[in-house]
C-alpha cells in the first residue's frame, strides 16, 4: 500500500467540472482524505456536491484536475474498473434479482469461485442482519431493510473508498435518527474510507468525522463537525450551519486580548484579539443557545441588549424566543427545559434583557 | 365501499348497469359479437357436412325426429395427413424466424430511441409508425420490386455475394434469385411486422430507471455485463409482448406468403385459402382455422398468465 507524499488516502486535486451554459458545477475543488475517514459533502441541492462525488465514481469526467485514490491516479478509469463502491441516492437496488443476488451481483463480476461468493455475500448479509431476507426481492423489504441491502451490495467487494449519496434521505425522521448509528458502527467495523454527500446537516454532524460546507461549486470550509458549527469561517456556513444571530458592526477597540465591535443595538465585547483593524467593518455571530435571558439589567456594559419577546415557539426540550431589538432586528435566543415547572418564563411582549459572554461570538470578517 | 343504492343517473335503470359495468361491457359485447360468435360458427363447420353448394346443418328435425350428426373425420384427416402437419410446423418456424428476426433488428432500435434525446424521440417513434400510411398490401408488392432481378435490394445483396449466404443456409433454392424464396418471405413479414415489436420494447426501455445501469457499472459489470445482466432481464415483459405481437399474426399469415413466398413456402393460411376457394370444402377449411386458433391461444394464454404474475410482482 503505497500514500501519497502528503499522506493523503484520497486526493481531489483543484478539480473542475463544467457542463457548459453558464454555470460550473465544481469550481477548483482540492481537498485531502485520510484513510479511515467518514467525509461529508454538505450543501443544498445544485451545489455541486452530487457532481463531485459522481467524478469519484467515474460517472462524470473531471474538465480539468487530477483526483488520486491511494497513490493511483483515477482518470480514465471506468466506473466499472474503480476500486471503489457507491450506495444509490434510494438505493438502485436491481429489482428483478433477489437480495441474495443483489449482493452477489458486484463479486460474481468479479468472477470469484461460487462458494466465495457465497460466503462473502452470507457475511455481509450477517453483518447487516438480513440473513433471513436473502430470498426476497428488494420490492418486499421496508425502506429501512433496502437500506441495508444497498450497504451490503456496496461494501461486498472490500471497496477501498465506499461513496454514500443521501444514503439516509429515502427514510422517515425517527428512522433516519437509529440508522445514522447503525451506519456508522457499520462503517467504522468494516474500516473503510467513506465519502458521503447530504443535504441534512443533522446527517453530516452525527456520521461525518469531517465536513466540507459546498456552496456554488466551491468548498467554503472544511473540518471537523464542533469546528464548522463553533468556529465558522464565513458568514455564509455561519448562517447554513445551525441556526444563528447575524449582527453587523465595526471594530471600535482593537486590542491583542480583546475587541470591541459596535452594532446598531449593542457593543460586542470579544475575549480574544482578530485580525483586522480599527473601523473595519465585521458580522458578530452569536448561536441562539449561547444568549441568557433576564428581568434586570446585567451590570456589564457589554455584550447585553434589550428586546420585547414578541415569537415564542416551545419544542418540548427547549423554547425558542425571538426578541425584537431597538432597531428592529431579530435576535433569537433558545432555552433549556430543564425544570417541568417554572415561573420564570418570558410571555409574548414582555421586555427581557439578553447577554452573552465574552467567548460566544464568532467575528466574521468575510 | 360499495353501494346498492344508485347515486347518479336515471333510477329507472337496474342498479347493475351502472357507468363501471357499461365500460366494461363495451369490450365483452364487441368481443363476443365479433370473435366468440364467428368463432362457434366456424366450430360447428368443421363438425359439418359439406352438402353440394351449402354446409349442412349438425342437427336436422325430420319426422319428429332431432338428428345430430358430428362429423369428427375433419379433424383425423387433418392429424393423419402430412401436408397439414408440414404446413402448421412451417407455419410456426416462419413466425417463429421472422419473431426472431424482429427482436434482433428492433431490440437495438428501440434501445437507440429510448436512449436518445428526449427531445427527438416523438420523431423517432413517427419513423417507426410512418410506414403505416401506406397500405399494407402497396407495402409488400414494393418488396417484389425490390428483390426481382434488377431491384436494388437484388443487385446489392448479389454484389455483395449474400445470395452464396443465404443459398447455403437454405433460404433460397440457388443463387441469382431472390424472390419466390423463403428468404423473400421472411424478409416482407419481419418488414411488416417490426413496428409491432418496436413498440412494446420502446414503451419498455423508456422507463428503465437508468440508475440500476450506473449501479451495475459501479459493482464491476462492463457494458456488456450490464445489458445482459440487467437490462434485458428488466425488458423481458417487453420482449414478451413485442413476440406475442409478431409471432401471432404471423402464424396465420396469408398475403405476403402469397405475394412474397414462392411454391416452397408452404404456410397453413393459404392451405386454408385452398380449402375454402378451391376445394370449395368449407368444414375442411373450418377445422384447419379452428386447430390454427389453438395453436395461437396456447402461447397467447402463458403470455396473459406472465403478465398476470408480473403484475402482482409489482409493489
Amino acid at each position: 500500500m503505497q500514500a501519497d507524499s502528503s499522506g493523503a488516502f484520497l486526493r481531489i486535486d483543484d478539480v473542475v467540472k463544467d457542463f457548459g451554459g453558464g454555470a460550473v458545477a465544481v469550481n477548483h475543488v482540492s481537498v485531502d482524505i485520510a484513510k479511515g475517514e467518514i467525509f461529508a459533502l454538505l450543501g443544498s441541492s445544485g451545489c455541486g456536491k452530487t457532481t463531485l462525488l459522481r467524478m469519484l465514481a467515474g460517472f462524470e469526467t473531471p474538465t480539468s484536475g487530477r483526483i488520486i485514490l491511494n497513490g493511483q491516479d483515477l482518470a480514465g478509469l471506468p466506473p466499472y474498473a474503480r476500486p471503489l463502491n457507491m450506495m444509490f441516492q434510494s438505493y438502485a437496488l436491481f429489482p428483478h434479482l433477489t437480495v441474495w443476488d443483489n449482493v452477489a451481483f458486484g463479486l460474481r463480476r468479479d468472477g470469484l469461485p461460487s462458494g466465495e461468493v457465497a460466503q462473502r455475500v452470507d457475511a455481509m448479509l450477517k453483518l447487516v442482519q438480513l440473513t433471513k431476507f436473502g430470498k426476497r426481492k428488494p420490492h418486499q423489504l421496508s425502506g429501512g431493510q433496502q437500506q441495508r441491502v444497498a450497504l451490503a451490495r456496496s461494501l461486498a467487494k472490500k471497496p477501498q473508498l465506499l461513496l454514500l449519496d443521501e444514503p439516509l434521505g429515502a427514510l422517515d425522521k425517527k428512522l433516519r435518527e437509529e440508522t445514522q448509528i447503525e451506519l456508522v458502527n457499520i462503517i467504522e467495523e468494516v474500516g473503510v474510507t467513506c465519502v458521503m454527500v447530504t443535504h441534512d446537516q443533522e446527517e453530516a454532524m452525527t456520521m461525518a468525522t469531517r465536513i466540507a460546507i459546498m456552496s456554488e461549486g466551491k468548498i467554503l470550509q472544511v473540518g471537523a463537525p464542533q469546528v464548522i458549527y463553533e468556529s465558522p469561517a464565513t458568514r455564509f456556513v455561519a448562517d447554513f450551519i445551525g441556526n444563528v444571530n447575524l449582527m453587523d458592526g465595526k471594530v471600535s477597540v482593537d486590542e491583542p486580548d480583546h475587541v470591541v465591535i459596535d452594532c446598531a443595538d449593542c457593543s460586542h465585547y470579544v475575549g480574544h484579539g482578530i485580525t483586522g483593524t480599527l473601523g473595519m467593518p465585521v458580522a458578530v455571530a452569536i448561536r441562539p443557545e449561547k444568549i441568557e435571558l433576564s428581568r434586570d439589567k446585567p451590570v456589564d456594559a457589554h455584550n447585553c441588549v434589550q428586546g420585547t419577546v414578541k415569537e415564542l415557539s416551545y419544542f418540548g426540550s427547549y423554547t425558542v424566543y425571538r426578541l425584537v431589538l431597538a432597531s428592529g432586528a431579530k435576535l433569537s435566543v433558545t432555552k433549556n427545559n430543564a425544570d417541568r415547572h417554572r415561573d420564570c418564563d418570558f410571555t409574548w411582549d414582555e421586555k427581557a434583557w439578553a447577554h452573552w459572554s465574552p467567548s460566544a461570538q464568532v467575528v466574521l470578517t468575510q | 365501499m360499495q353501494s346498492n343504492t344508485r347515486t347518479h343517473g336515471p333510477t329507472w335503470l337496474p342498479t347493475w348497469l351502472n357507468g363501471r359495468t357499461a365500460v366494461i361491457g363495451v369490450p365483452y359485447l364487441w368481443l363476443i359479437v365479433f370473435f366468440l360468435t364467428p368463432f362457434l360458427i366456424v366450430l360447428k363447420y368443421s363438425f359439418s357436412e359439406m352438402g353440394a353448394v351449402m354446409v349442412q346443418d349438425v342437427s336436422t328435425v325430420a319426422d319428429g325426429v332431432v338428428k345430430l350428426s358430428i362429423k369428427y373425420s375433419n379433424y383425423l384427416f387433418v392429424l393423419q395427413d402430412d401436408l397439414y402437419f408440414r404446413a402448421y410446423t412451417s407455419s410456426l418456424k416462419y413466425a417463429a424466424v421472422t419473431t426472431f428476426m424482429c427482436l434482433a433488428i428492433g431490440y437495438p432500435f428501440a434501445y437507440f430511441m429510448a436512449r436518445s434525446k428526449q427531445s427527438i424521440q416523438p420523431a423517432l417513434l413517427m419513423l417507426v409508425m410512418l410506414p403505416f400510411w401506406t397500405s399494407f398490401l402497396l407495402r409488400v408488392y414494393a418488396w417484389k420490386g425490390l428483390l426481382e432481378e434488377g431491384g436494388w435490394v437484388f443487385r446489392a445483396l448479389t454484389y455483395l455475394n449474400i445470395d452464396h449466404v443465404l443459398y447455403a443456409i437454405g433460404w433460397i433454392s440457388a443463387t441469382g434469385k431472390l424472390m419466390n424464396t423463403p428468404f423473400s418471405l421472411v424478409i416482407g413479414m419481419t418488414y411488416t411486422y417490426l413496428p409491432f415489436m418496436i413498440l412494446p420494447l420502446y414503451a419498455n426501455l423508456a422507463k428503465m430507471d437508468l440508475r440500476l445501469l450506473e449501479a451495475a457499472a459501479d459493482l464491476g459489470a462492463t457494458p456488456w455485463e450490464t445489458f445482459w445482466k440487467v437490462t434485458v432481464p428488466l425488458s423481458k415483459a417487453g420482449i414478451i409482448a413485442g413476440s406475442m405481437l409478431v409471432f401471432i399474426p404471423c402464424v396465420g399469415e396469408f398475403v405476403t406468403p402469397e405475394l412474397l413466398g414462392g411454391p416452397q413456402t408452404l404456410m397453413i393460411g393459404r392451405v386454408l385459402w385452398d380449402e375454402l376457394f378451391s376445394n370449395n370444402d368449407w368444414p375442411m377449411a373450418s377445422t384447419v382455422a379452428v386447430i390454427l386458433v389453438l395453436l395461437i391461444v396456447v402461447p397467447l394464454a402463458i403470455f396473459s398468465k406472465y403478465q398476470a404474475e408480473s403484475q402482482e410482482r409489482r409493489p
